[in-house]
């Protein structure tokens, strides 16, 4: 099997997707002559012309919601936010217009378009560029949250995005876009609100998405030195959340730590251990332990940064409390 | 409208009940608090008043046979009113959902009858608590799956709480002390001809339950002494002519005991508290419980306020009391909340014994016969006393010797010359 | 300021064209603004009779912009409107009932009673709803614009957007979209003087509010909008040149509100005298009346009979409204997400 960059994989998806449905086309800043900020898009705009890649201003509220007026009558865009730092200039649209219009309208126009971009802190980047979000884009109903950790899902799943007929919010992460891993040759698609274990075990289940599951991986690497056996579950899309899933393996493990690369308070992380202990109460053994950031805005000096941020260290004295030891 | 009646709790530590016998018959209708049946509980056997009225329609539970408390035992309703048992015995365990109001229109053009929420049942349908029992939900889920109980577990995980492991390692530990049959020699518990195994009744679990707990849990200690009992008894003599003359209930020995013993618990009231865990509870008021002996057990009911009654007043209390529960009659109340234990064993010719604290309370008096006694007196003297022997077990955690001493010090005061008490 | 003149005095009606009108087509501007009237002061009583509640803002005295656009529009075309847009909605060809059922909040609602007064959208009827964040619905009419584009066609999107809108950051950066890459956009500022309760003057930097396109290279123009026939006039221009080259126009319509922002709004900004010289002398649905008797088109009898007819219109779409059902409970669940 090929392996695949995660840019390479999102800008497959993108192509494939483009060449299937002549509605699809993409917007952002510098998407098209630049080949992207990141290279996600790199040669889209010779393979399709200017007709289906379009350079925006930065004008993130302005191309958003000219991306939805597209998609209100019959277009299938695509925006791409630098980062979604930027992206919450266009929250008005996002979430004011494309996640009420369905309802507002009682039903008649649905929005089918995808905002996709980089979430979360990279490194060194200072507060403003370092905020993960889906605590907000989650709180809100009318859309789809869908986060991405490796290159063979972030392909399956924008396939699934862009052929999605609502507002799918989808986030990347720029650690990320170099990150390699075996993306299979031909057509595939990973359906949306269907979660993935990422390594089985029976101890304890972990919960984590996007970059963090690295970390979370690695921590379930060192406890399995101990004999820990580790459940490492990625929900994939954070709305609507696979619950299936996570209370099977919660059933299984009977405890629960759940990762975040974002602060605590009202996030996807507290959303998940408000289900489980009302859905798995009898089968906890243990509270659920959460590991997020610190709850202040991103440092820029690296040591600060490097403990906002949760790290292996961190994840794995979580997973001893929940069992014990 | 059918209704499921369940198992009550009449009793603090009472966990399950049995159904001693049914004063009603299927068919027959039951006044709201008409006595319908009888159950026995860990401590007495108790007449149960309706919660409701309505021809008794089912009995689940037959007369001799044991239910966890909440567990439907009955079925009241309507004379000759169908009932769906599982459909009933559901409902009553789960919590109601309220019926969703019908949109705005549909209630304009058809009203539907309003449905009646069934009420949900209080206090009655919350588990018994095992008193702050930490435990992780998923042990208490294991350890009812196996029945076992939670505060013979100790727990590893933060404040005691009882985990997964604990529960895991106690069943196997329960498994490896089963002798394996193969290289069993002579099994102790392998009946031999003629050996009777008898079932326990509830009384005898909770004994052999709190009794081994309480031995265990709470480190006992033992101080003995004798009394002269001379003025003792003239005061008892005294105290009983009055009452022929006067046609009153005679005093006993043990009447006097608990007078003497609750004002003495007055001065020490060390003496008179509990160990709570985290805390030591002192309490405000004397109730001296006394052991009575009754079929298939002991029950202690209480002398309320003990230190604040006469001698007559006790004698009457501990006379009804003592009948009460010998016919296993006593009511929760009368025999709960006891700070103080007496057993008094002196009447089978017992001199002397130890007594296992009866918790939550510190202590308890074991009482020995009087018997006549060479003693050697004051002056060197060796004279002949009537003289009782009594021994306290403490709770160390609670009471230390020289404060256990001191305490039957000042009994002892009291039993040789009983116009101390006054002092 | 002080020589701000947002509307040029004593412009008489007049065809520019000097062109007979046809009269089928003034009876029916003549129909439909008494009918956009009517109703609106009937959605005005049902208020006050609380037969709904929540925001209401009526179009009263704005007539003859509504119905001027709309005479020179398409059925094909769009229009994207901000939260003052019942009867945009009824020109738009919504049904005057679906609107008073909406505004109900009824289940025979153009949004089955989940949009209420600022979303009134037919997907059949081209109308893309009314928005509630002024400003908002500007970008989206840029990509409205961009798909006609995209897909080759040559309609059109009327983009209406109040005069305070007008400051607001999405309509800058969609004029600059519309402008940079010639979405058929025409943006129209229904400059009734007043955002909310504050004089446009006292929040804004330019004098006529059709400057604002000159930053984006945009052309641009102003009407009166009191003037049914004018509208019609100068639109169908804009409209007819916006199909051959697909560039967008920004156009200040010159208007006025007779009632408050809201209904809850007493206009204690504004003086008395003002507002009855809009009603006496510049009056859209009198001025076509007296045009129309100038012109023999009409008599007073015929004039009195149409406005009969509206109202009766306007009553049996209340009655209507009134008799809906209220949308089951259940479908509150309903469109949040399509599959």
């Amino acid at each position: 099997m090929p392996s695949l960059t995660m840019r390479e994989a999102l800008g497959q998806a993108m192509a494939e997707e483009m060449d299937r449905d002549n509605k699809v086309f993409l917007m952002g800043e510098e998407v098209g002559l630049y080949n992207g900020a990141y290279k996600v898009s790199k040669g889209l705009l010779d393979r399709f012309g200017p007709k289906r890649v379009w350079d925006a201003p930065i004008s993130e509220g302005g191309f958003a919601g000219l991306g939805i007026g597209a998609a209100m009558v019959g277009l299938r865009p695509v925006v791409e936010f630098m980062t979604w730092n930027f992206g919450i200039q266009a929250f008005d649209q996002i979430f004011n217009h494309a996640a009420k219009m369905l309802y507002m309208s009682g039903g008649q126009f649905n929005i089918p378009i995808v905002f996709r971009g980089p979430n979360g802190a990279a490194h060194m980047l200072g507060a403003q560029h370092s905020h993960a979000y889906e605590p907000m884009l989650t709180n809100v109903p009318g859309v789809k949250v869908v986060s991405v950790a490796t290159p063979y899902d972030a392909k399956g799943l924008l396939k699934s995005a862009i052929r999605d007929n609502n507002p799918v919010l989808f986030l990347e992460s720029e650690m990320m876009y170099g990150f390699k891993g075996e993306v299979p040759e031909g057509e595939y698609v990973i359906p949306l609100g269907v979660g993935d274990i990422k390594r089985e075990g029976s101890h304890v289940t972990l919960i984590a998405w996007n970059k963090i599951l690295h970390k979370s991986l690695e921590a379930a690497e060192v406890l399995a030195k101990e004999g820990i056996e580790v459940e490492v579950l990625d929900p994939r899309t954070l709305l609507p959340l696979d619950e299936d899933l996570i209370f099977a393996s919660v059933r299984k493990t009977h405890r629960l730590v759940i990762v975040e690369e974002t602060w605590s308070f009202g996030s996807v992380g507290a959303q998940i251990a408000d289900r489980v202990q009302k859905e798995c109460f009898d089968e906890l053994d243990a509270p659920i332990s959460r590991v997020t950031n610190e709850f202040v805005p991103m440092p820029y000096n690296e040591n600060q940064e490097h403990h906002v941020v949760p790290q292996v260290d961190r994840i794995v004295q979580a997973i001893r409390e929940v069992l014990y030891i | 409208m059918a209704e499921i009646i369940e198992m009550p709790k009449l009793s603090d530590t009472m966990e399950e009940g049995g159904i001693a016998s049914w004063l009603k018959k299927e068919g027959e209708f039951i006044e709201e608090g008409e006595a319908f049946v009888e159950i026995e509980t860990d401590k007495a056997t108790m007449e149960y008043n309706s919660p409701a009225e309505g021809y008794l329609l089912k009995i689940l539970v037959p007369a001799g046979k044991t239910s966890p408390l909440n567990q439907p035992i009955a079925v009241l309703g309507e004379k000759g009113e169908k009932v769906d048992i599982a459909a009933l015995t559901q409902k009553s365990g789960k919590p109601t959902s309220v019926p969703e109001a019908p949109s705005k229109a549909k209630a304009e053009s058809a009203p539907e009858p309003k449905a009646k929420a069934p009420e949900p049942r209080a206090a009655a349908s919350s588990p018994s608590p095992t008193e702050r029992m930490r435990a992780s939900p998923l042990a208490k889920k294991m350890a009812a799956d196996k029945q076992l109980s939670l505060d013979q577990i100790e727990g590893s995980g933060p404040q005691g709480r009882v985990v997964q492991r604990d529960i895991e390692n106690a069943l196997r530990e329960g498994e490896g002390q089963k002798p394996a049959p193969v290289e069993a020699k002579a099994p102790a518990a392998a009946p031999q001809k003629g050996d009777q195994d008898l079932p326990l009744s509830m009384m005898r679990k909770t004994i052999a339950k709190r009794l081994q707990s309480a031995k265990s849990e709470a480190p006992h200690f033992y101080l003995t002494r004798s009394v002269n009992m001379t003025r003792f008894n003239d005061w008892r003599t005294r105290l009983n002519l009055e009452a022929e003359e006067r046609k009153l209930p005679k005093v006993s020995v043990n009447d006097l005991l608990v007078l003497a013993a609750a004002r003495a618990l007055v001065k020490h009231p060390e003496v008179n508290s509990s160990w709570q865990g985290d805390s030591i509870r002192r309490f405000a008021a004397v109730h001296v419980a006394i052991a009575v002996a009754i079929p298939d057990g002991l029950i202690t009911p209480v002398i309320s306020n003990a230190n604040q009654l006469g001698a007559r007043d006790i004698a009457a209390q501990s006379r009804e009391l003592i009948e009460k529960a010998k016919k296993g009659q006593l009511k929760p109340e009368e025999y709960q909340g006891g700070t103080f234990s007496i057993s008094n064993l002196g009447m089978m010719g017992i001199e002397h014994f130890t007594a296992i604290i009866n918790p939550p309370q510190a202590a308890i008096l074991a009482v020995g016969a009087t018997i006549p006694t060479p003693w050697v007196g004051a002056e060197g003297v060796v004279l002949v006393q009537p003289r009782m022997t009594m021994t306290l077990s403490c709770d160390h955690r609670v009471v230390d010797g020289a404060v256990g001493a001191s305490f039957l010090q000042t009994l002892a005061a009291y039993l040789e010359d009983p116009l101390l008490i006054l002092s | 300021m002080a020589n701000l003149q947002v509307f040029d005095q004593g412009q008489k009606m007049s065809a520019k064209k000097k062109l007979p009108y046809d009269k089928a087509l003034l009876v029916s501007m003549h129909k439909q603004m008494c009918l956009f009237r009517r109703f609106e002061e009937r959605v005005g009583l049902a208020y006050t009779k609380q037969k709904f509640s929540g925001f209401c803002h009526l179009h009263i005295g704005q007539e003859g912009l509504a119905v001027g656009v709309q005479g020179a529009l398409r059925e094909s075309d769009y229009m994207i409107s901000g939260y003052r847009s019942h009867t945009q909605a009824i020109g738009k060809g919504i049904s005057p009932s679906a609107v008073m059922a909406e505004l109900f909040g009824k289940v025979d609602g153009c949004c089955r009673g989940k949009g209420g007064s600022m979303h009134m959208f037919s997907k059949e009827k081209r109308f893309l709803g009314g928005h509630g964040i002024v400003g908002g619905q500007c970008p989206i009419a840029a990509g409205v614009g961009f798909k006609i584009r995209y897909s080759n066609e040559n309609d059109v999107c009327v983009c209406y957007l109040g005069d305070a809108a007008s400051n607001q950051g999405q309509f800058f950066e969609a004029m600059n979209m519309a402008a940079t890459w010639d979405l058929p956009v025409l943006f129209i500022i229904e400059n009734n003087k007043y955002g909310m309760g504050t004089d446009i003057r006292r929040t804004t930097s330019v004098d006529h509010l059709w400057k604002r396109a000159q930053a984006f290279d945009m052309t641009h123009s102003d009407i009166d909008g009191m003037n049914v026939l004018a509208v019609y006039e100068h639109v169908s221009g804009i409209v007819e040149q916006m199909r051959r080259d697909k560039k967008p126009h920004l156009l200040e319509a010159l208007t006025y509100r007779y009632r408050g922002h809201s209904v809850s709004d007493p206009g204690t900004y504004r003086s008395k005298e003002e507002v009855e010289d809009y009603q006496k002398n510049r009056d859209p649905i009198i001025q076509l009346e007296r045009y129309l008797l100038e012109q023999k088109m009409a008599s007073e009898e015929e004039l009195k009979a149409w406005d009969k007819e509206a109202k009766e219109k306007c009553k049996e779409a209340e009655e209507f409204a009134d008799a809906s059902p209220n949308p089951p409970v259940e479908e509150l669940w309903e469109h949040v997400l399509v599959d």
